[in-house]
This record gives C-alpha cells, structure tokens and sequence, in this order.
C-alpha cells in the first residue's frame, strides 16, 4: 500500500516537472518578458540592466530550478495585465470555478450512473431509446452551442435563469467567495453547470449502460439470480457495484476535464472563473497567467488521479495487499 | 412410487432467430425421484446446460419454454409469475455453474454473499445467519472456516472456491441440485473430492442431485440413473449399471467407446465419426442416423419416441421398436 502510494507520489511528481517545463518555456519564448513588462521609452541599457537583475542571463538549468522554486511557494510572478500577483489573481476565482465544476460534476455524475443503470436495466423500452438518442446529441453538440441554446431558451425566451455572472455572492472564512448560499447565485450556477455537465453526463451515462451490460452477463450474476436473490439485490446489489468500479476511474478523470473545459464554459456565461481569467490572458500574451493557470490544472489532474486510485483501492479489494494475500 | 421431485414432460426450448426457429430442446421427458442422482450426458451442444437452465427458469431471452411441463413435487413451475420462480430458485432448487472462478462476486467477502443468500430465503438474524453460513462453509470442507469466511473469492483457490459455490448453492437447503459440469474446470487433482463433496451433503439432506457432465467416468460412480441427451433429444436413459455396462441405444454404445482409460486420454466425446447436427440442420427421423452403424431406412423418416424397457429403461431408437424386434428375432 504504501510502496504504491510512493510509486504514485513519484509519477506525480515527474508530470509535474514535465509541465513546469512547458510553462517555464512558454516564459522564454512567448513574446519577450522585458517588452511586456516595460514601456517604449526604457532604453536598450536599462532593458539589459533589467534583463540580468530577473536572471534572464543565467543558464537554463539555473533560471529553470528558480522557477520550480517559486512556483513550488506559489510565487508566479505579476501579471503583465493586471499588474497583481499572480497567484492572488487566481486565487480570487478559484472557488468560482471549483463551484461550477463541482456542481457539474455532481450532476454529471448522479444523471449519468441514474440514465446507465436505466438504460441498460430497461433495454429495449423507448424511454431508454429517447435517452440514448437524446444522450448522442449531447456528445455531438459543441458545448458554446448548449450553452448559448440554453440562454436562448431559460434566460432570454422564459427569462427563468439569469444568462450570465454569478448573480450575488457572500465571503466563507476571508477568501473563499460563494454563490452557493444566496438564491441568485444559485440561480445563476444551473444553467452553466448543465452546460459543462452534459457531455460529461452522456459519457458516464454511457460508460455506465455498456458496464452494466457486461456485468449483468458474467457468471456470477447468473449464479446470484440462480440463488434466487432479488431483482433489487442483484440489480443495484451486486451488478452496480461492479459496474462502478471503472465507471469511478473515469469519472474522477472527467472531473479534471470539467475544470479544464470549464474555459468555454466560463467565456459563454461571462462566469468570473480562471478558465475565463486564462483566456483574457491568452488574448493579452500574460504569460505568467497562462504559466501558473497550466500548472493548476495539471495539478488538478494529478491530484485527482491520486484520489481514483486511492478510491479504486479502497473499492476492488484485489488490488489490496492485506493479510490474506500471504494466505493464498 | 411416490411423486418424484422433478419431472419434466415433452419439454420443448426454443430460440427464435431471424432465419426461422430453432428448436434447442426437443420433447424431452425425464424424472428424478427423492434422494436420487441422475447424471446428464452428451456431446457440447446437446442442450445439457440448457435443460438446466429452463428447469431453474433462467433461460436467457430469446430463449424461451415453447413446450411441455416442468413439475417441482408435481406442481408446475415452467409457467409461474417470476417473482414466485424466484422464491423457488435457491430456496427449492440450488444451481452449482461450471466456473468458480467467475460465478463468485469479486467485490464481496464469502461470508457477505453467503449471509445474504440465506436471509433472502430463510428468516434468520444477521448473526445467525453467519453461524450457519460458517458450518455450511465448514461442512463443504473450507479449512478455519470461521476466520476465512470474511475473506474475499480471490483468495481462495479453484477447488475451495467451487466448494464456497456449493455451500451457496445449498445455503437454503434446496431439494434439488443442478450442477452443471461442476468439476470440468477444475485442476484433475480436486474434481473427485468436490463431486464427493457435493454428493455426501446431498445425500445427508435428501437431495436430489442432476448431474451434467462430460466425463462418464463421474457418471459412473455417482449417478443412480443417466440420461443421455443428443442434439436436444433424450436418445436413452436408464440405471447407471445397465446404461453403462450394457450400452444398447447406438449412439449411447458410442459414447461408452470414448470413456478415458488409463491408456488412452481422451476426455471429451469426440470418437464417434462426425459430428452432431447443428439445430437448423436436424435430420428427418432419427437425430442420430447419419452418424448410426446400425442406421435402417425407417430412421429417416420417422423419429423415434423414448421405448420403454425392462429394468426402467427407455431409450429412443427404432431397433428396439417390439415390431422391429420380432423381424429382427424372425430373421
Ligand atoms: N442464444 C442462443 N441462440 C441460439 N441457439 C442457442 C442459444 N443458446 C444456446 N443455443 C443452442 O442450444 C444448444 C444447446 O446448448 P447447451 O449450452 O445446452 O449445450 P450443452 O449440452 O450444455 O453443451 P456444453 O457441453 O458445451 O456445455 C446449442 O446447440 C446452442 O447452439
Ligand atoms: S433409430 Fe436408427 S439411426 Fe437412430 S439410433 Fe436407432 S438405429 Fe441408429
Ligand atoms: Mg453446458
């Protein structure tokens, strides 16, 4: 157990350097840091005076390890555009993201293990033929154009939802800003967290059905439905269960994609979020926010691939190493 | 004679398919009385498992009963509403499968399968639900059964693991037993203690045990009667001695021929030339005549029907037809 939670720490490790270097070359080679942080009239002395005083003269390796360094403290440099620490910046619009792709997730994850396991248990029956025909639409249509339809119908036409922002939002302890607790932000989190949820949705709704499928064919749900175990029991008992097993693994990895794509997300509905601090960023070549907004998001992955794996261990009692396992 | 405890009248399976119906399971009619052991033979194929699956009410769709009866203590039970099936499936009739290795829930612990088999049928507390799921465990031979009972199916081996299928299969002390090729995928070294197994505990509660199997030797040793199945029709069946020491029925003859000795291994039912029809390809009359040494002109026209004989036999076969023996006797 813990040689494998060591081995996992390691691998994490490695993807990170790996990205840190991505993100520490997008600072050498996206546009030039002295033009970017400089105006016109400083003059070609001063900008080499600059130039030594940040280290850019250093050899690779050296400026390449002080960035590890401060990245590993949170230290990403000031933004170009906003002229603020980078790290504050994304700080005050992580909790809007983590709640957007929070509650997707959450929804994703409750309609599609509900529609899968319904699908697969009722085959055949058209409710299961309209949601899987609805489901294919889902995966087909570009997530800007769900959410721009469903502006168009719940803000604009029925004028249920607000079309954009996070409506009002109070402060949890000194930093973290919820919409969560007041019923305008709530409000103005369904229709983007639909948005970002439905193709996650249909990909663990369909993950989910052909799972099921497959295990309500093995020989032990024979054997259990041969022992004359309820329907119920075999069904949600010990066919879902199975099921879930990959279906977690998939899941926590949509997670990293939900908060990844939350992007176009965040553009549509004008949701103050880092995905759509990232794109502002981009437009603006603000390269220490593009650097740190990279590295969050693969820190994001690799702490949730953490987790799957922990929670895949804790579900498969295969994969762990306990006192029978000498036994056998 | 008392009603036997199963009994299966002119059973008829069928698969529709888009190329027209086949027909898997043909009037097949056979008993088995309290307390006794009747062995199923036949090539892959012969609906062996199928039979099983129908008498248990678990065939699987298209699959369906298109024909005859099925009794349970001279009740039927081929036509009941499931839910009542199910009553019946582990609490009446227990079903052991071929795979141990796949027919246990991996995420479960032994004793959580087990415990939720017996309340399912019998009205047992948690706790002494466990303490009779720890004596059946230790009855089907599992060593320190108490503290290997909370662990999970991958840490036993294949032998323990069938026994834990069999203590499951007879967790609610059914009256009757299909075992359908319990040992065949099994190590060699196992197979004879876990039919012993399976045939002590049964005969200790009364049960009735149908034994499918490719190995006659099995048959030989356990069964007190045997019905041999040949593409979906029963060709014979009768008491193990006469069945098998005086093989009559043609085909039954060659099976007997391919019972492994210690010289020669051969341990499926391949050594009669050719092989059995495929179900949309069954033969006018006898099943059995393109492959019979003794095949006459009347077994390609009509199809025999099970004959009774001395000693509780029947077999299905125009030579033993009373008007076929006295032109033969007169010959
Ligand atoms: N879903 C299905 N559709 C069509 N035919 C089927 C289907 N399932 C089984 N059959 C046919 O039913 C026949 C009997 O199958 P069964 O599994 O009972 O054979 P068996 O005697 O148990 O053979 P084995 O020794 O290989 O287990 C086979 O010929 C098979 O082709
Ligand atoms: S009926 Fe004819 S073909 Fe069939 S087994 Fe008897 S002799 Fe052979
Ligand atoms: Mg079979």
């Amino acid at each position: 157990m813990i040689a494998f939670i060591l081995r996992r720490l390691v691998q994490s490790v490695i993807v990170m350097l790996a990205v840190a270097l991505v993100s520490f070359a997008l600072f050498r080679f996206v546009g030039d840091p002295i033009a970017s942080m400089v105006g016109q009239e400083v003059t070609l002395a001063e900008r080499a005076e600059i130039r030594e005083a940040l280290g850019l003269n250093d050899p690779f390796i050296v400026q390449f390890w002080n960035f590890i360094a401060r990245a590993a403290t949170g230290d990403f440099g000031i933004s170009y555009r906003l002229q603020q620490p980078v790290m504050e910046l994304i700080l005050s619009r992580l909790p809007a993201t983590l709640e957007l792709a929070l509650v997707s997730g959450i929804l994703a994850f409750a309609f599609g293990v509900g529609f899968g396991v319904y699908t697969a248990l009722r085959r055949g029956s058209w409710v299961s033929g309209t949601i899987m025909t609805v489901s294919l639409i889902g995966v087909s249509l570009p997530t800007f154009l769900i959410g721009v339809l469903l502006i168009w119908v719940f803000a604009v036409e029925l004028q249920w939802l607000p079309s954009f922002g996070r409506g009002e939002t109070v402060y949890i302890g000194n930093w973290w800003r919820t919409g969560l607790l007041t019923e305008s932000g709530r409000a103005s989190l369904i229709l983007p967290a639909i948005t970002l949820g439905l193709y996650q949705m249909t990909l663990i709704m369909r993950l989910v059905r052909a799972e099921m499928l497959e295990v309500l064919r093995t020989d032990y749900i024979k054997f259990a439905r041969a022992r004359g175990l309820s329907n119920r029991a075999v069904h949600f008992g010990h066919a879902l269960k199975n099921t879930l097993v990959p279906v977690i693994t998939i899941t926590g990895l949509q997670m990293g994609s939900i908060i990844a794509f939350s992007i176009i997300t965040e553009t549509v509905f004008q949701w103050p979020g880092v995905g759509a601090l990232f794109i502002r960023s981009v437009q603006f070549v603000d390269v220490p926010v593009m650097a740190a907004y990279l590295m969050l998001i693969a820190l994001v992955f690799v702490v949730i691939n953490l987790i799957v794996d922990l929670l895949y261990y804790a579900v498969d009692p295969r994969l762990r190493v306990d006192r029978a396992n000498a036994k056998s | 004679m008392s009603t036997p405890i199963l009994s299966v009248r002119d059973l008829v399976v069928e698969f529709p398919t888009r190329r027209g119906t086949l027909r898997a399971l043909d009037k097949v009619s056979f008993d088995i009385a309290e307390g006794e052991v009747l062995g199923m033979v036949g090539e892959s194929g012969a609906g062996k498992s199928l039979t099983g699956a129908a008498i248990i009410g678990l065939l699987e769709p298209p699959g369906r009963v298109a024909g005859g009866e099925i009794l349970l203590r001279g009740e039927r039970i081929d036509n009941l509403p499931p839910e009542k099936m199910r009553r019946i499936r582990g609490r009446r009739i227990g079903m052991v499968f071929q795979d141990p290795l796949t027919s246990l829930n991996p995420l479960y612990t032994v004793a959580e399968q087990l415990i939720e088999t017996i309340r399912t049928h019998i009205d047992l507390s948690e706790k002494d639900a466990r303490k009779r799921a720890v004596a059946l465990l230790d009855r089907v031979g599992i060593p320190a059964a108490a503290r290997r009972i909370d662990d999970y199916p991958h840490h036993f081996s294949g032998g323990m693991r069938q026994r834990v299928v069999i203590a499951l299969a007879l967790a609610a002390e059914p009256e009757l037993v299909i075992a359908d090729e319990p040992t065949t995928a099994l190590d060699v070294s196992v197979q004879a203690q876990i039919i012993d197994v399976l045939k002590e505990i049964c005969a200790e509660r009364g049960a009735s045990v149908m034994l499918i199997t490719h190995d006659m030797g099995v048959i030989a040793e356990t069964a007190d009667r045997v019905a041999v199945l040949y593409a979906g029709r029963l060709a014979e069946i009768g008491p193990v001695r006469d069945v098998i020491q005086r093989a009559e029925h043609p085909y039954t003859v060659g099976l007997m021929g391919s019972i492994p000795t210690l010289t020669q291994t051969a341990d499926r039912l391949t050594q009669i030339p050719g092989s059995m029809p495929r179900l949309n390809a069954i033969p006018q009359g006898c099943a059995f005549n393109p492959r019979c040494t003794r095949v006459f002109d009347r077994c390609k026209v009509d199809r025999p029907e099970l004959i009774a004989r001395a000693g509780g036999r029947q077999m299905a076969c125009w030579l033993y037809d009373a008007a076929v023996q006295g032109e033969a006797e007169n010959v």
